[in-house]
């Protein structure tokens, strides 16, 4: 097992925005949390990126406890966190983007640079470019390629599709596809359930900060439960 | 009538002499308006102590120099090595000071998401708690400073005379802000300190200690506020409320070039220094500083956001 969480709560202060939830990932899977708007999702993504270190609960990573390591290590440990709204440094160039993907390496990363301008070549016409001028759908491949940067292990993606054309859609999922056939075990957030579902072995269904069911994706795609409240169909 | 033709008469012959002056005097603001749209950049709070940071480095190299040149008159030798010396201690430090008041006034507060508020207050704090403890150490009076040069002419143009002083002001502040600039724009760390300036959260996802990223913003920009101090006393000498006035000037510099922005500081700090000195030449010099803020306060009313706008970001 790659990733384990066991009974993990995080509060907001006053508010508790997950109630003790457990889920795993094992290598090489594709993992997709479903859920309403305010369900945790992004929390669980936050918080196995250091961003919000659980108040109760463990979470291991790889045989390695690692509820309380700090946002900045996680990198050089193996997890890269795609954030919800891509997040792209509006005022750096396409290039520096990527180069702020390596931050935590030592060694020297310009062949993987070349790769990802290989598999955008978008991103290599537009290197130059501030990030914030990029359109969504450029800047969605560019959060992507900036946490590839880091050689991740996990890699964690909070709602890729938010906000694009179909099109651009099924080339982020087309990527996703890439990015686990070359071995990086993927979890992903999704309100785009049909699609992260085709894509994925396994899926969690969160509401209200506790993950409510579980199943294997095929399974989950014809579950009268997610057809009703994801896939927007009523039960019939 | 008559005021303003004997005036305009003697500036025509004052012009280069004003237009050096002001360059100079401009460039040690900018060296410690640096300091103010550095920390703005990553924090998004004014460092009121930064003020501190100065007069700290004037006192560090007021020592140094009374200990290197103790009344003789440097070779020309002597005069360049002090003047480095001068600047590497006064430098440190201005940043060791800076180092400090994060550790002490800034971070415990950051530690426990405190309101903007407390920051002005534990600044306000900081900075009383430094000046009173120089006054007390070092006396409240004026203490002139060992020249590590002769300030002679070196050159002159158009008649009018440049002196040793204002070259010197203008290399080493040349040096440091280049540097500084291209330090931010293309280093590793340069590059960390803007992605904590655009997105915090997102820096420290991709490795970047944020922690770490602010002491080293509060580093640099303390190293030239301590390097203006140390320029700044050489004709003048130390005090204990000697950084005051400066650093108030040079606060409006880094607001008037739009603060958060590193080459706007630097704008900002030449554009003050020579309104000021160009002011002499057609008003009293008791105006000085009237001249001086209302020129600011006219720039802030047609560009609100001074006047590259606001940015530590940007890379240029
Ligand atoms: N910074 C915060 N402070 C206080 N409450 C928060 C904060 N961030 C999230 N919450 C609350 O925590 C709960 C979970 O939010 P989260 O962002 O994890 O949901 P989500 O499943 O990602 O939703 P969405 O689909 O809208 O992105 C919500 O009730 C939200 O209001
Ligand atoms: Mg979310």
């Amino acid at each position: 097992m790659m990733l384990k969480v066991e009974n993990a709560v995080v509060r907001y202060g006053a508010i508790t925005a997950l109630h003790g939830i457990s889920f795993e990932v094992n290598q090489g899977e594709v993992v997709t949390l479903l859920g309403a708007n305010g369900a945790g999702k992004s929390t669980t993504l936050r918080m196995l990126s250091g961003l919000h270190a659980p108040s109760s609960g463990t979470i291991t990573f790889e045989g390695q406890e690692i509820t309380k390591v700090k946002a900045h290590l996680f990198t050089t440990m193996g997890i890269s966190h795609v954030p919800e709204g891509r997040r792209i440094f509006p005022e750096m160039t396409v290039q520096e983007n990527l180069e702020m993907g390596a931050f935590g390496r030592k060694d020297n990363y310009d062949d993987d640079m070349e790769r990802m301008f290989t598999l955008f070549p978008i991103l290599k016409d537009r290197r130059k470019q501030l990030g914030g001028n990029l359109s969504g759908g450029e800047q969605q491949m560019l959060a992507i390629s900036r946490a590839m940067m880091s050689h991740p292990r996990l890699l964690l993606l909070d709602e890729p599709s938010m906000g694009l054309a179909p099109m651009i859609i099924d080339q982020i999922f087309g990527i996703i596809a890439e990015i686990r056939k070359s071995g990086t075990t993927v979890l992903v957030v999704e309100q785009n359930a049909a699609q992260a579902l085709r894509l994925a072995d396994r899926g969690y269904v969160m509401e209200n900060g506790v993950i409510a069911f579980s199943d294997d994706a095929s399974k989950l795609l014809h579950d009268p439960r997610i057809r009703a409240v994801y896939l927007g169909e009523s039960i019939e | 009538m008559s005021y303003f033709t004997s005036h305009f008469s003697t500036f025509g012959h004052e012009f280069w002499g004003l237009l050096v002056g002001g360059v100079a005097n401009g460039v040690v603001y900018a060296m410690v308006a640096i300091g103010y749209t550095m920390v703005y950049g990553v924090l998004r709070l004014i460092n009121f102590a930064h003020s501190e940071i100065f007069t700290s480095g004037a006192f560090a190299s007021f020592f140094l120099m009374k200990a290197l040149v103790g009344g003789s008159t440097p070779t020309a030798t002597e005069s360049v090595i002090y003047v480095i010396l001068g600047v590497l201690v006064g430098g440190l430090a201005g940043a060791l000071a800076a180092l400090a008041l994060e550790r002490v006034a800034y971070r415990p507060l950051r530690r426990r998401n405190a309101p903007k508020l407390a920051y002005l207050i534990s600044a306000i704090g900081a900075s009383y708690f430094l000046f009173n403890f120089y006054g007390k150490e070092f006396g409240r009076i004026n203490l002139s400073m060992d020249a590590p040069f002769t300030n002679n002419t070196v050159f002159t143009i158009f008649g009018a005379p440049v002196q040793m002083y204002y070259i010197v002001i203008v290399i080493v502040g040349v040096i440091m802000l280049v540097s500084l600039d291209r330090f931010v724009a293309k280093s590793k760390l340069g590059r960390g300190i803007r992605a904590v300036a655009q997105d915090a959260e997102t820096a420290s996802l991709m490795g970047v200690n944020i922690d770490r990223t602010i002491s080293l913003t509060f580093v640099l920009g303390g190293f030239l506020g301590g390097v203006a101090g140390f320029l700044f006393a050489i004709p003048i000498g130390v005090v204990y409320t000697m950084g005051f006035t400066p650093a108030l000037k040079a606060f409006s510099a880094a607001v008037l070039g739009g603060i958060g922005n590193l080459r706007g500081a630097v704008i900002g700090g030449l554009l003050l220094g020579i309104v000021e000195s160009f002011s002499v030449a057609f008003f009293d010099g008791v105006y000085i500083d009237v001249v001086a803020f209302a020129v600011l306060v006219l720039v802030l009313m047609v560009r609100p956001t001074g006047i590259l706008g606001e940015r530590l970001g940007r890379s240029a």
